[in-house]
């Protein structure tokens, strides 16, 4: 990747974190921690690789994104809006009544929201479906899902993810958040899903394993993803809990909680000196 | 007198589907290791390119027929009652109600009349569940015409629905001449002394507790109601007003299903006594569907009595 697209993506990515900070921290409520672990990948697929229009959100041809992770919403939000599919000042109505910025994702009110999702497991099974559609009608759009490490305890993944392997669906690409926190602790300890590199290998998935901040590796991922014909490919990104603000990093209390006033602005302004 | 023709409903719904798929093609099957008895395996041996297995996982089979919605392409996703409504109740809740999408969950092997497998595959529950999704349309047919212009009505509607179709093979009491249209009951017999507003298998036996009950001297009006929800609050408030008297049936709990859908309006808008025939909080058993139906007390000599009671309740 040269290095003009190379600043130009970590620019999104620096200003989709600052619209998670923003937004959860009016919100008071929200998900900032796994939220900021895939704000680089949000600015890849949003900012360089998807075919999508702001101006036409519904366009057919489009290529689909499912946040199976739907409580990082704030991310997904943050992405749309700063690409231009509504005014970034929304941002800041998050979970508020009367907001279309539902606490996870609503594809009936948001524009370029795809699927509605938030109830663990159901939205890789929703992207198989789009992906399923798509090979059977030949349409030529991508369908990308994130989930989460803790969501892989999820069964309904696993039924998803032999139903996918099984009908050949090359054109879905799962990418799975490790990050290796979830709400009750490490994933470790609450109720371990690894290796899921060897789990999506057996389901007779692709497997390619990542940095989630190195945008070299995510582009490299997503082409080899591309040029596969058989298989889904499961992309697993090591990623870092609460990545880009300092005091998130890598601590699982900041999985469902807002920012107050004072660590927003420390927030902010650390993210404002990466711009 | 010529022998009453019976069939199932999950019949109709296998033939319909087979006549849809060769009329038009924006529409797939799903099925979850059932298509045997679903009858999608009709649909499958026509068309089995566009005919998907998703195996025994309901849950997943459900969310995927909501990711094809999405995509603008219409959809029929087809298990048992129990393993559709019951099992997957929130993945038809989050992933179909919610979003409003046109998939179509056509679940057979509803209610007591499932037989002999027995109670854990009896569902009689599954109208009450799907009665509390916003925007959920529920049909349940009374025979095979029926069925077959409701599987029709479907494909094309506006939002989720949910098709209650049995196992058991069921007299044909609609002539094809029968119009069916979502959301509109049937006076299928006129009476003024209390009205009978049933639906599914239990319209046949409504239908014959008319007969004995005119025989009598009682005239019961006799409803059919397909569709559960929206249901036809003008036609039930019509009968409340000048039959004062009311008694449901239906082969599903008492709890929750077309009997407290009707209860729940009249309570509201015009009270009157209303009875329900149904099964009556309990799980079933095993058993042939027909001695079933006998011991859980879903028969026309049932729906007499309820509507004797009924009347001295006015």
């Amino acid at each position: 990747m040269d290095s003009v697209k190379k600043q130009m993506l970590e620019k999104a990515a620096t200003k989709i974190r600052l619209g998670i900070v923003e937004s959860t921290h009016s919100a008071k409520a929200g998900h900032p921690g796994g939220s900021l672990s895939i704000a680089d990948l949000l600015s890849y697929l949003y900012f360089e690789k998807m075919n999508i229009d702001p101006k036409n959100p519904k366009k057919p041809d489009r290529d689909r994104f499912v946040l199976s992770k739907g409580h990082a919403a704030p991310a997904l939000y943050s992405a749309l809006a700063h690409r231009g599919f509504f005014p970034v000042e929304d941002l800041l109505t998050l979970r508020k009544v009367g907001s279309i910025l539902q606490g996870h994702p609503d594809m009936k009110n948001i524009p370029g929201v795809d699927m509605s999702s938030g109830s663990l497991g159901q939205g890789i099974s929703c992207a198989v479906g789009m992906a399923l559609s798509a090979k059977h009608y030949n349409e030529k759009y991508r369908v990308y899902t994130v989930l989460g490490d803790g969501e892989c305890e999820e069964g309904q993944v696993w039924e998803a993810a032999m139903f996918a392997a099984n009908k050949k669906l090359s054109n879905l690409t799962a990418f799975v958040d490790f990050n290796g926190l979830q709400i009750d602790g490490s994933v470790d300890e609450v109720n371990s899903p690894m290796p899921l590199d060897e789990k999506f290998k057996a389901f007779g998935w692709n497997v390619i394993v990542i940095d989630a901040h190195d945008f070299d590796q995510i582009e490299a991922a997503v082409q080899t993803a591309e040029k596969e014909t058989e298989k889904p490919t499961a992309i697993i990104m090591k990623s870092v809990k609460g990545k880009g603000v300092s005091f998130m990093e890598n601590n699982c209390s900041w999985h469902g909680k807002a920012p107050n006033d004072e660590q927003c602005e420390i927030a902010v302004n650390e993210l404002k000196a990466m711009l | 007198m010529a022998e009453i023709k019976k069939i199932a409903t999950r019949d109709s719904y296998g033939a319909t589907l087979v006549e849809l798929g060769k009329e038009r093609e924006d529409f797939l099957v799903l099925d979850a290791d059932l298509a045997e008895a679903t009858k999608t395996a009709m649909f499958k041996k026509a068309f089995p390119d566009r005919f998907y297995d998703c195996g025994i996982a309901e849950q997943n089979m459900i969310s995927i027929a909501a990711g094809i919605a999405a995509t603008g392409k219409r959809v029929f996703a087809s298990s048992f009652a129990m393993f559709a409504a019951g099992r997957a109740f929130e993945q038809i809740r989050n992933s179909v109600g919610y979003p409003h999408l046109n998939v179509v969950i056509a679940a057979t092997h509803a209610g007591i009349s499932v037989g002999e497998d027995g109670a854990t595959h009896q569902c009689c529950e599954d109208i009450a569940i799907m009665r509390t999704i916003p925007g959920m349309t529920i049909i349940n047919p009374a025979d095979d015409t029926e069925a077959k212009l409701a599987v029709r009505a479907a494909i094309d509607h506006d939002g989720p629905v949910y098709m209650r179709l049995g196992r058991l093979a069921v007299p044909v009491v609609f002539d094809d001449d029968y119009s069916f249209e979502i959301g509109k009951g049937v006076v299928l017999k006129e009476g003024a002394d209390a009205t009978v507003i049933a639906t599914g298998l239990m319209v046949s036996e409504a239908l014959e507790a008319y007969e004995t009950l005119k025989a009598e001297g009682i005239n019961a009006r006799i409803i059919n109601i397909a569709t559960i929800k929206p249901l036809d609050t003008e036609i039930v408030l019509k009968a409340a007003k000048e039959t004062g008297a009311l008694v449901t049936a239906e082969e599903h709990s008492v709890i929750g299903g077309l009997g407290s859908a009707v209860s729940e309006y009249l309570a509201e808008t015009y009270p009157v006594p209303v009875l329900k025939v149904g099964v009556n909080d309990t799980f079933g058993t095993s058993g042939p569907a027909a001695e079933l139906l006998d011991k859980y007390n879903l028969r026309a000599k049932d729906i007499a009595e309820k509507v004797k009671q009924a009347i001295a309740l006015k």
